[in-house]
């Protein structure tokens, strides 16, 4: 709480950069348009026009809220919330690929982690290669991933999903081999001395112990799962999803419609994040972790 | 067959040598010739099977024709390169990460910008950011400076998160026997808490060099002169050369590991001190 009133300073400096932003940025179509129409424009009528354009360089905050509203909240009402005009259906095509491939990235994550941990060769030979791979702008071949696997047959939501699983499955990997190697060598005595199988120490020692790693990591997973769903929308032929909004918007210079796709991703991703640290809280309060 | 037959014994004999040598005691020469034969196993386990199973080059050539078609079109990757990285990566990257270590500099000054800013930061940093490329190419235009912008706008809030938390890494009796010493606010920093800020700069650093190729190859998607790496890789796909796409992917991989290994050249000097790199020889 005592966090709130330097948070809200900042957001609201942040949207008057934005108000100000905009009436710069804006400005010379809006002279420009009052030249051909004769008049001079007052200070004041200048700002009006700046945040009132149709395809104004920057968006003034309102214009973006009122398109959000219009494609989402009034085609709920309109009983058309999964049209292909509306936000919401857009928002869906990502959130599925999203969960697709970090579902996908967090089971590969987690079984390389165990294998790193378990085995010594793995850890030798496989460690550094994963570390190594994030280094190469996976991203970049986003696009030749998807059309390969349409070629072969696969398309959908796999293409997009195997981006995101390639993305989310670094930061598990690293996290859940600091957490299953977090139990501190007298534990694993302890656990040695009371004639524990290989098994039950991984349940019962090493697996909930890495559980505070294992939440962080995934925090950072659905991040890096989300951007993957949305650039490997880019290249699709701009059908559906939040990406190929963007595509489109850049296209006819829409900026109000790239505007409202980022902020729905935007509000996605906060709220992916948001429930993995609720999930985070849950579990480690009734594991007893939390601080 | 026989092709499949001796990628699975490539793959067999790769692993059982790898095996041999991790029990071996460990040292520099096992700790790189382990992964290394890995990753040579990998290519020619790669290079069988896409013989053997005859899959189609425009599928996933292999490994010797890419190399092939690397060595023949240097020329083209050499300027993609310098198109992308040098000039839209390298640029931005600098320009970003300079910016968020002034902008954090400043911010630690006041603890309520500091309060205010490090959770918006943090918030920042998990927002898909690689969506605001369109917005910059349309501002910026379709050349480097655009793609510079996108690797700004990229790097800038992990860096000012990791950079804040940096400089307040140094306990009260650090800062109290600076005090003691008469230090004014420019000493302390400079002398203190600036390399104590070290490790997590680098921190930031190494995880912008990621973002930052990233960002100039994904902005190229949105518009770009007849150059880059980015505009390379779509316009191939496209003409279903997959060969050069693969070259150019071999560009950014060496790019991308050459920009993290510089800098975590560069750390190891800086922060000799810290544990982390004590630990080993």
């Amino acid at each position: 709480m005592r966090n709130l009133i330097p948070i809200l300073t900042v957001v609201a400096t942040i949207f008057a950069l934005w108000y100000a932003g905009a009436v710069v940025l804006n400005a010379p179509w809006a002279y420009d348009k009052a030249k051909r129409a004769e008049v001079t424009l007052s200070f004041s009528e200048l700002v009006a026009d700046t945040w009132s354009q149709e395809k104004p360089k920057l968006p003034a905050p309102h214009q973006v809220a009122v398109e959000v509203w219009k494609t989402t909240g009034e085609m709920v009402q309109n009983g058309r919330a999964f049209s292909k005009r509306s936000l919401l259906y857009h928002a869906w095509i990502t959130f599925s690929s999203t969960m697709l491939g970090f579902v996908l990235g967090t089971g590969l994550g987690i079984a390389l982690a165990v294998g790193i941990v378990y085995n010594r060769t793995m850890d030798m030979s496989v460690m550094p290669w994963v570390i190594a791979s994030q280094t190469i702008p996976i991203l970049a071949i986003a696009p030749m991933i998807i059309v390969v696997l349409n070629a072969v047959g696969i398309s959908g939501l796999l293409p997009k999903a195997m981006i995101s699983m390639y993305l989310s499955f670094f930061p598990v990997v690293v996290g859940m081999v600091k957490g299953l190697r977090s139990p501190s060598p007298m534990q694993l005595d302890q656990m040695r001395t009371w004639n524990a199988s290989a098994a039950q120490t991984f349940w019962r020692l090493r697996l909930p112990s890495s559980m505070p790693y294992l939440f962080t990591s995934l925090k950072v997973a659905m991040a890096a799962s989300l951007v993957g769903a949305i650039v490997g929308e880019l290249p699709t032929g701009a059908v559906a999803g939040l990406g190929a909004r963007l595509l489109t918007g850049s296209y006819y210079g829409q900026t109000i419609q790239i505007w409202s796709a980022l902020f729905m991703a935007a509000t996605l991703a906060a709220l992916l994040v948001g429930l993995i640290g609720l999930m985070q809280r849950m579990t480690l309060r009734r594991m007893g972790m939390l601080r | 067959m026989s092709w499949v037959l001796a990628g699975l014994a490539a793959w067999a004999l790769g692993w059982w040598a790898n095996t041999r040598l991790a029990a071996l005691p460990r040292s520099r020469a096992t700790r790189l010739a382990v992964p290394a034969l890995f990753g040579l196993t990998l290519i020619v386990v790669w290079e069988c099977l896409v013989r053997g199973l005859e899959v189609p080059g425009v599928l996933l050539p292999p490994p010797s024709q890419i190399a092939t078609r690397f060595a023949a079109s240097t020329h083209i990757l050499w300027e993609d390169f310098v198109q992308t990285a040098i000039k839209g990566a390298l640029t931005g990257y600098v320009l970003g990460c300079g910016a968020a270590f002034l902008t954090a500099i400043a911010v630690d000054r006041s603890g309520f910008l500091k309060r205010g800013l490090l959770p918006v930061g943090n918030f920042v940093a998990a927002l898909p950011i690689i969506g605001t490329a369109p917005i910059l190419v349309m501002w910026f235009g379709f050349d480097w400076q655009s793609k510079a912008a996108v690797v700004v706008v990229m790097v800038f809030f992990p860096m000012l998160v990791n950079t804040v938390q940096g400089l307040s890494d140094t306990d009260a009796m650090q800062r109290d026997l600076m005090r003691t010493y008469g230090a004014s606010y420019w000493q302390s920093l400079l002398k203190l808490r600036l390399p104590a800020a070290m490790p997590f700069i680098f921190n930031g650093l190494k995880i912008a060099t990621t973002l930052a190729l990233i960002g100039a190859i994904v902005a190229e998607f949105f518009g770009s002169p007849i150059r880059g790496m980015g505009f390379r890789i779509s316009t191939s796909v496209g003409q279903l050369s997959m060969d050069l796409v693969w070259a150019e992917i071999v560009v950014a991989a060496l790019a991308g590991s050459g920009f993290y290994g510089g800098v975590a050249l560069i750390e190891k000097a800086v922060t000799f001190w810290h544990p982390s790199q004590r630990g080993r020889a």
